[in-house]
């Protein structure tokens, strides 16, 4: 067994807020031709039972790796080269990183306990074969039932993510689903084994305004009535506010903040948050300012700044200090953490 | 087709604070595209991509074209130019003092005269440049093509484009891949502007961009309009993003315009249930707005297979049996105000919070 016991389950007796999964100083890098791509570099944070947590950030910045890192579907040659991703299952806990990726006990939480969606449904579906086929062969790996009550199963989730006649549409191929409906028969899939945690890798991004808008309904809805945490993957910040409890903010591989949705949206303490928050067009009165920019790009992912990985776009620079050391997360509210200089903490 | 109207523009159709003139006006555009089947390419149907479109483009604004994906607006933009062959309609430009053309009915020659005056800014800046060619050849390319420039001279004057659009004229001799998104789409600003066109189809420029980087390019583009007078006819599904730049907004739905006004008139006080719908579906950057969100029943239709009478009714909370089979014309329902609603005038519909 690869299982380690880690820490022994909260004893306060309301067990719902217990973490899910704790990842710590989780670090993933690919060794590219060009040079060493350090995608997740030192990401700590955790996911409660029955929380929203949405990781937040752009292109980049590892949000998608650490999803990934979680249910060890990280592609090659990348690698979890350091930290725990800690996952608690009836007061053990286990270590995900140290699982064989493709062995039995990951293959029994991925999918089953832990499941994931993603933005282009076809990554989900194998073209090849119905939506219920595909439904049921993962209600068969998982269960213990049979194949006539899997199909029973299939079609009840089809019809919980609201698809009309699901009799019907369980013997139908992905093509023959809209965008919408597809993203639906995934949701459907993933949740057809009853997920401790719901892994949503920008779930929206594809989809137009309106169906986005049931799409979220939905989430919040399957949510509500499963009880399962949700790790939401977005560089939206209108999901994020609609949609999540708490937002970890990631930039270049590391989480900067960590808050509540309200206190990082009414008072952000990170400059790049602050930044980000700046910078985007919010519909309403005020739509016709003019926008405050982050200012630079996104450092190319073969050559990162030394010390905070943000000084290179930062506006409270501190020259001799942020460009050589590397900052730690510091708490600075209640639930609230910041990994910035201007707070305190850091390490040479 | 339009043999009643004079082919001279008028003033001005929308009367609210564009008082400017008229600089482009669209006439029943039509883009259809035919189904085929079988060996002998049997046409069995159409996909009416663009349906009947009217609308007007003032001189120095941003007129935003806003819908979800198969509604017809890039297809639109791209008839105005005639990237896309227009199946019927005319599109109307006025090309320096009064002289008005159809762009739907010029030949190679006229037209390519008249790409100086109208070019597009692209969605990815990934596959819109050519990867084999220095930014010297593609920012440089519209100048040696129309004849303008070459030479030192040519280099001269990209150099100062890049400038323009931010970035170092150093960099000319390198290819595309040694940028980032937001720097490629720069270029491709830059090489839209090499001619000194009056309107540019701006096709989701923003929308292949990262979050921080978006704001830098909206910004530049609101300061090349100003320097460079510049009309944008800005294609959007992002409504923050058109909130934020356009002055007045068409809202499309398969194929057809539902409400054309400006702005602030579109976002606070709009008058077509689809509109509504849109505004609301939006998802708010803010955990306390509070949540009025107008959830829709089904999907945008197929355009090869719109429903009878208005296109919208299977969805719209207020259809009637009227909706079914009587298609609503597009009128003006206040100043400057047109909705494509029976009931326009009777619903009191939300639109964003103030």
């Amino acid at each position: 067994m690869n299982s380690v016991t880690v820490a022994a389950p909260r004893s306060g007796r309301n067990g719902d807020t217990s973490p899910l999964i704790e990842v710590r100083d989780l670090k993933v890098h690919f060794p590219l031709d060009e040079g060493l791509v350090r995608a997740v570099d030192g990401a700590t944070f955790e996911v409660a039972r029955g929380e929203t947590l949405a990781i937040v950030g752009e292109s980049g910045c590892g949000k998608s790796m650490t999803a990934r890192a979680i249910l060890r579907i990280v592609p090659r040659p990348g690698r979890i080269v350091g930290g725990q991703i800690v996952y608690h299952r009836d007061g053990v806990g286990i270590d995900l990183t140290r699982l064989d990726p493709l062995g039995d006990e990951i293959r029994a939480i991925r999918g089953a306990e832990i499941a994931m969606i993603f933005q282009e449904p076809m990554t989900s579906f194998s073209p090849v074969y119905t939506i219920g086929n595909q439904i049921v062969e993962g209600i068969l790996l998982h269960q213990q039932v049979t194949r006539a009550q899997a199909r029973s199963i299939a079609i009840e989730a089809l019809r919980r993510v609201g698809m009309s006649r699901p009799q019907q549409r369980i013997d139908q191929y992905p093509h023959e689903l809209s965008g919408g409906m597809r993203q639906r028969a995934m949701i459907a899939m993933a949740m057809a084994c009853n997920p401790k945690l719901l892994i949503a890798d920008e779930p929206t991004t594809a989809l137009d305004v309106t169906t986005q808008a049931q799409i979220l309904e939905l989430m919040r809805d399957l949510k509500r009535d499963t009880g399962a945490a949700v790790l939401m993957i977005t560089h939206d910040l209108g999901v994020v506010a609609e949609m999540a409890q708490r937002v970890a903010v990631m930039y270049l591989g590391r989480i900067v903040e960590v808050a509540d949705v309200r206190s990082l949206f009414r008072d952000p303490k990170h400059p790049y948050t602050q930044a980000l928050l700046r910078s985007i067009p919010r519909i309403g009165r005020g739509a016709r300012e003019r926008l405050a920019p982050v200012k630079g790009m996104v450092p190319s992912p073969y050559n990162r700044p030394s010390g905070c990985p943000f000084h290179t776009r930062c506006p409270a620079f501190m020259a001799g200090k942020c460009d050589r050391i590397v900052p730690t997360p510091v708490s600075v509210d209640e639930g609230r953490e910041v990994a910035c200089l201007l707070y305190g903490g850091g390490e040479d | 087709m339009t043999a009643e109207q004079p082919t001279s523009l008028p003033s001005t159709v929308n009367r609210q604070p564009s008082t400017r003139p008229v600089l482009l006006e669209v006439r029943h555009l039509k883009k259809y595209y035919p189904i085929t089947r079988g060996l002998m390419r049997k046409v069995v149907g159409q996909v009416k991509a663009v349906d009947d479109v009217s609308f007007t483009v003032h001189e120095g604004e941003t007129l935003g074209l806003v819908g979800e994906s198969g509604c017809g607006k890039t297809t639109t933009g791209r008839c105005i130019l005639r990237a896309v062959e227009p199946t019927a309609g005319e599109v109307l430009y006025r090309r320096g003092e009064g002289d008005v053309v159809d762009v739907a009915k010029l030949d190679r020659r006229e037209l390519k005269a008249l790409r100086r005056h109208m070019q597009m800014i692209f969605q990815d800046p990934f596959s819109s440049l050519n990867p084999r060619w220095t930014l010297l050849q593609i920012v440089g390319e519209p100048l040696v093509a129309n004849g303008v420039a070459s030479g030192r001279q040519l280099e001269e004057r990209v150099a100062e484009l890049l400038r323009r659009v931010g970035l170092r004229p150093e960099y000319m001799r390198r290819y595309p891949h040694a940028f980032s998104g937001g720097e490629r789409q720069r270029i491709g600003i830059a090489r839209a502007l090499a001619l000194r066109p009056e309107l540019v189809v701006a096709d989701e420029p923003v929308s292949a961009l990262d979050v921080s980087v978006r704001a830098q390019t909206l910004n530049l583009l609101e300061d090349l309009q100003e320097e460079f007078h510049l009309t944008y006819v800005f294609v959007s599904h992002d409504l923050s993003v058109v909130q934020h730049i356009c002055d007045r907004v068409v809202v499309m739905y398969v194929g057809k315009l539902v409400e054309v006004a400006d702005t602030d008139e579109l976002y606070f006080n709009p008058k077509h249930p689809y509109t509504e719908a849109l505004l609301s579906a939006v998802p708010k950057a803010d955990p306390d707005a509070p949540s009025r969100r107008i959830v829709l029943e089904g999907e945008v239709p197929d355009p090869s297979n719109p429903p009878p009478g208005c296109a919208f009714h299977p969805r719209c909370p207020y259809a009637t049996d009227r909706c079914k089979v009587e298609a609503p014309p597009l009128r003006e329902v206040a100043a400057g105000h047109l909705a494509a609603c029976h009931y326009a005038d009777e619903l009191t519909l939300q639109g964003v919070a103030e």
